[in-house]
C-alpha cells in the first residue's frame, strides 16, 4: 500500500506529477469537485494543528469527499492506551485514506505498516512533514518556474525545523542548488543533514549568523519559527526565540524577485509590514498546500484502487 | 593452548581481536548448556590477532548480530567433525531488535510492543539509523 511518510518516498517525477495535478486543479476546480464523492479521509491528529488539519479537511471537501477523525489525543482511544498500530487497523475499516499527525517521530510509519489504506504523514514531532514540503515545492515552482539553479536561504531554527530538513532533502535532487544556512549557533542544521544530504550530493552550502549579509544572493528565503514545543528547556527557548526578525529594513538589499516563504504559524519572525510586499509568498503557500494535498489524496486513492 | 575440536557445531572465526566477548554476550551464548569456548588474541596471518568462538552444538546463530558487531567474520558449520559450510558475514541491511532506539521522541519510546528496527544508511562508515525517527545508532 502506497503511503507518504517522507518526502523522499516520491521521486522527482512523481513530485512533478503532483505539481501538474495541483496546477490543473487551480485552473479547473469544477472538474475535480466530485472526484472523491463517497470517499472518506480520516484525520488522526494527536497534537494540536490548525493549518494542516484544516488544509486536509478543505482539500477533501473540495474533492467532494467527507472527513472524520479527531483533533487531539485526549478525544481518541489513545487516551485509553490504544496503540497507533491498532488505531490504524481500526480506522482502515471506516475510511479510505488517513492523514496522521503525532508528537512521536515515526508514528505515521507505524500506522502505514499496519493500515490497509494509504497513510499521509501530516507531521511527526520534529521529524518529517512531507505535505508542508509539497506546499513549499508548489510555491517555489509557481514563483520560480522550476527548481534548478536556485540559491535558497533557510533562516531561524534549522535544528528542530522539520520543514527545513524535508525541503533541503527534496531540493537536493535538482541541479544547481545552492544552500545558505542562517541560524544562531545553537540552532544550526544537524550535522547528519549536512553530511548525508548536502555533502553526499556535493551541494554547495554556507553557514552564517548574518541574514543581511547574504540577503542579496537569495532567490528564496525560507523563514522559520523557533518552536517552543521542541525545547525541553524554557530558558533556551526564551534566549533564542527572537534571533531573527525579518523587517522591511532587512529586505533593503534583497532581490526584486526574491520569494519569502514560511511554513507558518509565525510568531514575530516576519514583521506584518512585510505581508504587503509582493515578495511575501507565505499566504499563497498556505493555499498551494491545500491544492497539493488534493493532488496527493487523488494520487494515493488512485494507486490504492479506491478511485 | 589446546581447545578440543568440535564434531557438530559452529566456529565463528576471524573475529576482530577484542570483539569476542561482545559477540558472546549479544548472541546470548552464556545461556547455552553446551560447551562454548572463546579464544582471544589468536595469531592470524591476515588480521595479526583475532578472536574465535567455538560452539559445540548445532544452534541457530543470529547472523545479523554478528554482521553488525564485526562484519567480515566467518561462520564455519561443522558436521561429524568436518567443515560442511563456510560463510563470510557482511553488515546486514536491516537489524531487528538487536539494538534499541534511545531517542525519547521516537514512537518506540512509548509503544512497547514495537520492534526496534534499524537500517544501514552508510555502509562505509557503518551507520545504522532507526527506521522510525532516523536517529543514529550509537
Amino acid at each position: 500500500m502506497r503511503s507518504l511518510i517522507d518526502i523522499l518516498d516520491f521521486s522527482p517525477e512523481e513530485i512533478q506529477e503532483l505539481i501538474d495535478t495541483a496546477n490543473d486543479i487551480i485552473a479547473h476546480p469544477a472538474f475535480y469537485a466530485d472526484k472523491c464523492c463517497g470517499k472518506k479521509l480520516a484525520t488522526l491528529f494527536y497534537e494540536p494543528s490548525t493549518r494542516t488539519r484544516l488544509s486536509f479537511e478543505a482539500a477533501m471537501y473540495e474533492l467532494g469527499g467527507n472527513v472524520l477523525g479527531f483533533s487531539e489525543s485526549t478525544s481518541s482511544s489513545a487516551a485509553k492506551g490504544e496503540s497507533v498500530a491498532d488505531t490504524a487497523k481500526t480506522v482502515s475499516c471506516y475510511a479510505d485514506i488517513i492523514a496522521m499527525r503525532h508528537p512521536k517521530e515515526g508514528a505515521p510509519l507505524v500506522a502505514a505498516m499496519n493500515a490497509s489504506i494509504p497513510v499521509i504523514n501530516a507531521g511527526d514531532g520534529g521529524h518529517n512533514h512531507p505535505t508542508q514540503t509539497l506546499a513549499d515545492l508548489l510555491t517555489i515552482y509557481r514563483e520560480k518556474g522550476g527548481f534548478e539553479n536556485l540559491t535558497v536561504g533557510f533562516c531561524g531554527d534549522l535544528k528542530f525545523g522539520r520543514t527545513v530538513h524535508s525541503l533541503i532533502s527534496a531540493l537536493s535532487r535538482y541541479q544547481g542548488l545552492k544552500v545558505v544556512l542562517i541560524s544562531p549557533v545553537e540552532l544550526k542544521l544537524p550535522s547528519y543533514v549536512k553530511k548525508e544530504v548536502l555533502a553526499a550530493r556535493s551541494i554547495p552550502y554556507v553557514q552564517t549568523t548574518d541574514l543581511e549579509a547574504v540577503m542579496p544572493e537569495l532567490d528564496i528565503l525560507y523563514m522559520t519559527r523557533v518552536q517552543r514545543e521542541r525545547f525541553f528547556n524554557e530558558e533556551d527557548y526564551l534566549r533564542l526565540k527572537d534571533s531573527y526578525i525579518l523587517t522591511p529594513e532587512k529586505l533593503k538589499n534583497a532581490r526584486e524577485d526574491l520569494a519569502i516563504l514560511h511554513p507558518l504559524p509565525r510568531v514575530n519572525e516576519i514583521s506584518v509590514a512585510i505581508d504587503s510586499d509582493p515578495r511575501a509568498c507565505y499566504f499563497k503557500q498556505v493555499l498551494y498546500g491545500k491544492y497539493m494535498r488534493m493532488a496527493l489524496i487523488l494520487k494515493l486513492l488512485k494507486e490504492a484502487g479506491r478511485l | 593452548m589446546n581447545i578440543d575440536a568440535i564434531s557438530n557445531g559452529i566456529v565463528i572465526d576471524h573475529i576482530t581481536a577484542g570483539c569476542g566477548m561482545k559477540l558472546y554476550e549479544l548472541l546470548g551464548l552464556g545461556d547455552l548448556d553446551c560447551s562454548v569456548a572463546i579464544i582471544k588474541n589468536v595469531h592470524s596471518g591476515k588480521l595479526g590477532k583475532k578472536d574465535i568462538i567455538k560452539i559445540d552444538a548445532d544452534i541457530p546463530v543470529k547472523l545479523d548480530v554478528i554482521g553488525y558487531v564485526d562484519p567480515g567474520v566467518s561462520i564455519n558449520l561443522i558436521r561429524d567433525g568436518k567443515l560442511v559450510e563456510k560463510k563470510r558475514i557482511d553488515m546486514p541491511e536491516i537489524l531487528t531488535n538487536v539494538i534499541f532506539c534511545k531517542n525519547p521522541r521516537c514512537i518506540t519510546s512509548t509503544e512497547q510492543e514495537l520492534n526496534h528496527v534499524f537500517r544501514l544508511t552508510d555502509r562505509r562508515n557503518k551507520i545504522y539509523r532507526c527506521v522510525y525517527c532516523e536517529t543514529k545508532a550509537n
